[in-house]
């Protein structure tokens, strides 16, 4: 079975898992930057973070025959100190043109501030100056459903926002709606403890429709499982879920929404 | 789509293991010594939900684990998420 990953965390984890994701099938794969773990102690720690994205995982993965492309930003739980945030800011215009740079993410709230929204809100500016997609992290857990609401509400205010090319990700029963009603695209994490599992993400996939949505493992350093895309598929077939309807779900949605960027090629 | 018959035949043991699992964790919490906090407080209120009649009982557990406060700070009092509203 041939699939996209459209969210995974390569840094945090082992060549081992490049190969296991290349045996399962996986073609190409999207790593967003995001949170290490730990707070870093200056901007001088995102530039190697960068660089690392743009250029040394490209290479680990193309050695299991898969495609990497990444997304730029300063996650949201580091983005609650605004000044040390637009510090790393100001090194994504460096890294913009880089061949496997998608566009701008995760980009979102954490703890739902207002210095997290203020640097949310200038993010979304840099993709629409540069004509690029977007992928939006929704908060944890009890923070979810308030972040995406704020997330909703911030990025109605931004008339000329193409809301085709923004993924909002980490949905869940109770968010999800509010994201496909919008226009938005909305991403899945299939997660063993919190976010989704893999029936529960087949179960809105059967209340809300098949299109605009995707899923993924967001595999990282924390617990999280980067067979989690296929290991789905393997429970939509368990559900009699026909090779062409998983294929919608795990090749050809992704396809669609990352194709948005002239980068991404596989 | 299955049928309840097949779904039934594919999922009923691991739901029922689960199941199982949560009234033993429930025993556990009480056999325990020291206070629960409020986090209990809104499992065991989540609870009920399971046995309402209505084809969302995924999203109203979820609702019922979700901060529903309207203000913002400016910036985080602390980080991490406990998985119910805790402060």
């Amino acid at each position: 079975m041939r699939y996209i990953e459209p969210h995974a965390h390569m840094v945090s984890r082992t060549t081992d898992d490049y190969e296991k994701l290349a045996l399962a099938g996986c073609e190409a794969l999207c790593e967003p930057a995001f949170w290490a773990g730990f707070d870093r102690s200056s901007a001088d720690g995102f530039y190697d973070y960068f660089r690392q994205l743009t250029e040394y995982e490209p290479k680990r993965a193309a050695r299991f025959g898969i495609k990497h492309f990444c997304w730029l930003c300063i996650n949201p739980k580091e983005a609650d100190d605004p000044g040390f945030a637009r510090e790393v800011m100001s090194l994504i215009p460096q890294f913009i043109e880089k061949e496997n740079v998608l566009g701008i993410g995760e980009i979102g709230l954490n703890k739902n501030t207002r210095s997290e929204l203020k640097i949310f809100e200038e993010h979304v500016q840099i993709a629409l100056d540069h004509d690029l997609p977007i992928l939006i992290h929704t908060p944890h857990l009890e923070d979810k459903l308030k972040g995406t609401k704020l997330i909703l509400d911030s990025l109605a205010s931004f008339s000329k926002l193409d809301r085709s090319k923004v993924i909002i990700d980490h949905v869940e029963e109770h968010t999800v709606k509010h994201v496909m009603d919008a226009g938005y695209w909305a991403g899945m994490t299939l997660y063993p403890e919190s976010k989704c599992t893999p029936n529960r993400a087949i179960d809105i996939l059967e209340t809300y429709g098949t299109e605009r949505i995707w899923m993924n493992s967001a595999c990282d350093w924390g617990v999280s499982d980067p067979m989690a895309v296929p290991k789905c598929a393997l429970e939509m077939r368990r559900r009699q879920y026909t090779p062409e309807q998983i294929a919608k779900i795990v090749f050809e949605n992704p396809k669609q929404f990352l194709s948005q960027s002239p980068r991404f090629k596989l | 789509m299955l049928s309840k018959k097949e779904l039934l035949d594919l999922q009923f043991i691991d739901a029922r293991a689960r199941l199982i699992d949560l009234a033993a964790f429930l025993d556990r919490l009480e056999r325990h010594d020291g206070e629960a906090d409020i986090r209990l407080k809104y499992f065991k209120q989540a609870l009920p939900i399971l046995q309402e009649d209505r084809p969302d009982r995924a999203k109203a557990v979820l609702d019922k684990f979700s901060d529903h406060s309207t203000e913002l700070p400016e910036t985080a009092p602390f980080q991490g998420a406990a998985g119910a509203p805790v402060s």
